[in-house]
């Protein structure tokens, strides 16, 4: 529920190598230096603008800078004051480029994986500029580590960060073409409107296009303050835009990692250690050679925990098929390492025994509910727990690489491009800044592509030939070197009070934490991991989060909304459950308990703080629009859930019915709260997806370990639901308040298993308390 | 060396008749539009037209289809004006996107065959094409529009 924590674990991890301005400390320099804005004039008589972003290392949610920003900030309504100009270093990473012709171009260097990001921070800008967004073409951001800033896009940060900048270098921009026109038509710049790319002089009926602007309004001062436009005055924001990259991709013309073409290059396949934290013995790779097409044989290194690379070996190829044909030839002897007498069924039997007793980690405690459950009659007790489950984006890991001398290329789709040189620097023994990284749209992320393992791995492969490499992995690759969303435990005590409210409740819970992956010198793991446990707004005077670790040698990672997806399962569960207990209506119990937060928050967030009122709002809305506490036919029935993640509000109300032992999903109705909502066509389209991810971990998804191994290694094995089995009805719905935009991309997935497991129990009177679902129950 | 017309065009190609269609397109024709999602006809990414039926090319070798025509993404239609590609943008079905190449084909070989798919018909048709995104409710919306467009149906 707090700010994502893998900025800070990312910022750890992969601090500047130059101790530069990528590093902690100077994030809260970077702070002050606010909006950053250049414009010029370019070859050809068009005017650049060049913006640069914080990057969500910078992270406004993050409680280090917190200070730094001005309260107003969190209100959008506007007209508001801009901040002054920033001072040197300058790092663009959003490009405007208006051209003579009046078109314009737009590129930000962000990560594309479907949130839609481009499409919104585009609009953001073209919204201030007033462009005509008919005639703005997005590109594809060209990174570059000197020329581009910070680019990591995760954790739904993007929105958050861009929104003001982008819009200051707006209004600056248009500013400085309105003076260019006054200039031109000798009147007052107060006198000019502008609209559509163009400028107007409304007394003379006098209007002037942007693109014959440029050259002029280069030549003028950026303006020290501008003021923004009031929401009322958007034309762009809040309206219907379809995806700047959907025309492309239904041609099939979209340029993903696994689609980069470059002369000369070749294929890789790499067989990896099956167990976690094995090694390469010993290969023959005789074999291998005897399939046409196949070049080199390599060993691939580990490069141990902070890139994660896996210890393998590489077939270089002509194709992708023949790599793989050769790959299959490989003799290899493997030393399985320490981690090959691990299983789920271990770890299983460790995290019963850690959240029986006390846990290791208090997170934190108000009152004192083990003295008041120790006296209490009547104690409602309850366990719940979710398996590893894998990303499997629908675009296997892969990234193309090529290293001449000491100078690396990096092509691929990652999410982090400004973090990848560190590590791939130092795999390769070569200077951080000698390596380049370039994007490509993203076949999926989901935070799986935060992870820089397939990254490094394809730096070491291509150190070996003198042309580029693509390392392609399989489906099974993928599925069986993931980063797991980890297991989860939690078991829940409460007693309720003479009225049926909680009056003590204790919480224990137990994760191999992700943290430990890349750092495994890491403590207090309690503090992120219990996200939206030890921080949930039920209003309970004696309450405690405890926490225990449980090491693993599985890797584990950020998979869509991280922690809340198993913390918001267990206390919307339970708190269901005390509802029943109390003989009360569950959505009127929520509404009656959801308060501010009396308890120490573990991750302070001073800049966002809960508020109680907002997720009582769409708990409300969704309840309205779901039609609650409707009579409806026997073995029918709705389920209701709600959380905070990364700083958006959801709540899910479930309609279904269990006819033949399964259930029939009727309807599935979100509302979600995320301040303005600036693209509401892709907002939708990220809370349908977040319903349908939810749904398919809730259902389907689960990923088992034994000797140390993954046991599932393809879409026959671990099943991801498909469209026969998805909701055929999906309603979203935006409370729209005036906070400050945050991201969509994960909020409608935590409420939604446990608005499933709710609805099934009212429908049927069997709980489920474990995920996926076992039908079997019912 | 198999020839076979792709969108169109005739190629000769001198590779192994083992290698799977999909790779033949993507690393020696050079048509990337088509993608590899799984390799085991378990996620429909892969899949194009052969002689107009659907098929996922990560399981077809190309001695298989030698002699025959294929229809890729790149191929489908001159301009993008396919009813099912001006549904999907209508609708805004893309998300990431990487699936919905094998989408289209799918959706499009449906309507071929069914100029109206009731639900059910497009649980049938389409329940071998995954997306991660989840983006079928999109999708079922677009089928149904593609299914009006091509009946000339106006909004
Ligand atoms: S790649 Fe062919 S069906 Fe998945
Ligand atoms: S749109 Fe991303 S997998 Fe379908």
């Amino acid at each position: 529920m707090t700010r994502p924590d893998f900025e800070e674990v990312l910022s750890v991890l992969y601090p500047d190598p130059d101790g530069g301005d990528r590093g902690v400390a100077s994030t809260t320099e970077a702070m002050d230096r606010r909006t950053f804005l250049r414009i010029s004039s370019v070859a050809g008589g068009g005017l650049l603008i060049a913006v640069s972003l914080p990057g969500c290392k910078s992270g406004q949610g993050d409680d280090k800078t917190a200070g730094n920003k001005d309260k107003n900030d969190k209100n959008t309504p506007t007209p508001v004051e801009s901040e002054p100009l920033p001072t040197e270093p300058f790092e663009a990473n959003a490009f405007v480029e208006i051209k003579p012709d009046n078109s314009a171009t737009i590129t930000v260097a962000k990560s594309e994986m479907g949130q839609g990001v481009r499409t919104t921070l585009a609009m953001i800008i073209a919204e201030e500029l007033d462009l005509d967004w008919s005639k703005v073409v997005p590109q594809t951001a060209p990174t570059n580590p000197k020329k581009y800033g910070r680019q990591t896009t995760g954790g739904s940060a993007s929105v958050r960060t861009g929104w003001k900048p982008l819009r200051e270098a707006g209004a600056r921009a248009r500013a400085m073409l309105v003076a260019a026109a006054a200039q031109k038509l000798q009147v007052d710049a107060k006198s000019l409107k502008t609209d559509n790319g163009h400028v107007i002089h409304a007394d003379s009926g006098r209007k002037l296009t942007y693109g014959s602007l440029t050259e002029i309004a280069a030549e003028q001062s950026v303006p020290e303050t501008v003021v923004l436009k009031d929401a009322k005055e958007f034309k762009l924001l809040g309206k219907e835009h379809i995806g700047i990259d959907a025309a492309d991709i239904v041609q099939g013309k979209a340029t993903y990692g696994i689609d980069i073409r470059m002369p000369n290059m070749l294929f890789a396949s790499i067989e990896r250690t099956p167990v976690f934290g094995g090694k390469v013995k010993s290969f023959k790779a005789d074999a291998a050679f005897t399939v046409a097409g196949v070049k080199k044989v390599v060993e691939v290194p580990a490069t141990g925990p902070m890139a994660n690379v896996h210890s393998g070996v590489a077939v270089i190829a002509e194709t992708t098929w023949a790599a793989m044909q050769g790959r299959a030839k490989l003799d290899i002897q493997w030393d399985q390492g320490p981690h090959a007498k691990e299983s789920s069924a271990g770890y299983r039997t460790a995290m019963e025994r850690f959240v029986g007793g006390k846990g290791k980690e208090l997170v934190n405690r108000l009152g004192n509910p083990d003295k008041v459950l120790a006296k209490a009659k009547g104690v409602v007790r309850a366990r719940y727990d979710v398996p590893f489950i894998a990303h499997s984006t629908m675009e296997p890991m892969n990234c193309t690489a090529e290293v001449k001398g000491d100078r690396c290329l990096i092509r691929g789709p990652i999410q982090t491009p400004d973090l990848a040189p560190g590590p791939v620097g130092k795999a390769l023994g070569i200077p951080p800044e000698n390596v380049e990284v370039q994007i490509s749209l993203l076949g999926g992320g989901f935070g799986r592509r935060l992870n820089l393992d397939y990254v490094v791995e394809a730096a070491l492969v291509a150190k070996h030939v003198d042309v580029p490499v693509q390392v392609v992995w399989t489906r099974e690759d993928d599925m069986t070197h993931d980063f797991y969303r980890p297991m989860a435990m939690h078991a829940i005590e409460a007693s309720l009070d003479k009225d049926g409210y909680p009056e003590a409740w204790r919480h224990r819970m137990t994760t191999p934490a992700i943290r430990a992956t890349i750092d495994p010198n890491a403590k207090d793991h309690g503090v992120s991991e219990s996200n939206g446990a030890s921080d949930m707004l039920y209003r309970v005077p004696n309450r405690s989060c405890e926490y225990t670790y449980l090491p693993s040698g599985v890797t584990r990672g950020w998979w869509r909304a991280v922690h809340t997806t198993h913390t918001t399962f267990a206390v919307e569960s339970f708190i269901d459950e005390l509802a029943e207990k109390a003989g009360k209506d569950p959505y009127e119990y929520r509404m009656h308990l959801i308060d501010e937060l009396t308890v120490d928050r573990p991750k302070p967030n001073k800049e966002f703080p809960w508020d109680p009122a907002r997720l009582k709002g769409v708990l409300k809305l969704a309840a309205e629009k779901a039609g609650w506490g409707k009579t409806m036919p026997k073995g029918r029935a709705m389920g209701i859930a709600c959380g905070i993640d990364h700083l958006s509000y959801a709540a899910v109300v479930i309609e279904l019915s269990t006819a033949s032992g399964k259930p029939l999903i009727h309807r599935v109705v979100c509302a979600a709260d995320c301040g303005p909502v600036l693209n509401p066509n892709g907002g939708r389209a990220q809370l349908e997806g977040g319903l349908v991810q939810g749904l398919s971990a809730a259902l389907k998804e689960k990923i088992t370990i034994v000797g140390g191994r993954v046991q599932q290694n393809n879409f026959d094995s671990y099943s991801i639901l498909r469209i026969n089995e998805a909701p055929t009805v999906i309603e979203t719905h935006f409370a729209n308040t005036d906070a400050h935009p945050t991201g969509l991309g994960e909020p409608s997935v935590p409420p939604t298993a446990p608005a499933l497991a709710n609805a099934i129990y009212r429908a049927t009177g069997k709980r489920p308390r474990s995920l996926p679902i076992d039908l079997a129950i019912l | 060396m198999y020839e076979l017309t792709i969108n169109g065009k005739k190629h000769k190609l001198d590779v192994d008749g083992t290698m799977p269609l999909l790779w033949v397109l993507r690393d020696v024709v050079g048509l990337t539009g088509t993608k590899f999602g799984c390799g085991k006809s378990l996620c429909g990414a892969c899949t194009v037209h052969l002689d107009g039926t659907p098929v996922r090319s990560c399981i077809a070798p190309i001695s298989s289809v030698a002699g025959k025509s294929i229809t890729t993404i790149e191929g489908l239609s001159p301009n993008g004006d396919h009813p099912v590609q001006k549904a999907w943008l209508e609708e805004n079905v893309p998300q990431c996107g990487y699936c919905q190449a094998g989408q289209i084909m799918s959706a499009a070989a449906l309507l071929e065959q069914n100029k109206n798919p009731s639900d059910s018909d497009i649980d049938l048709a389409m329940s071998g094409n995954m997306c991660r995104c989840g983006t079928y409710y999109r999708i079922r919306k677009a089928i149904k529009r593609a299914a009006e467009l091509g009946r000339g149906g106006t909004r």
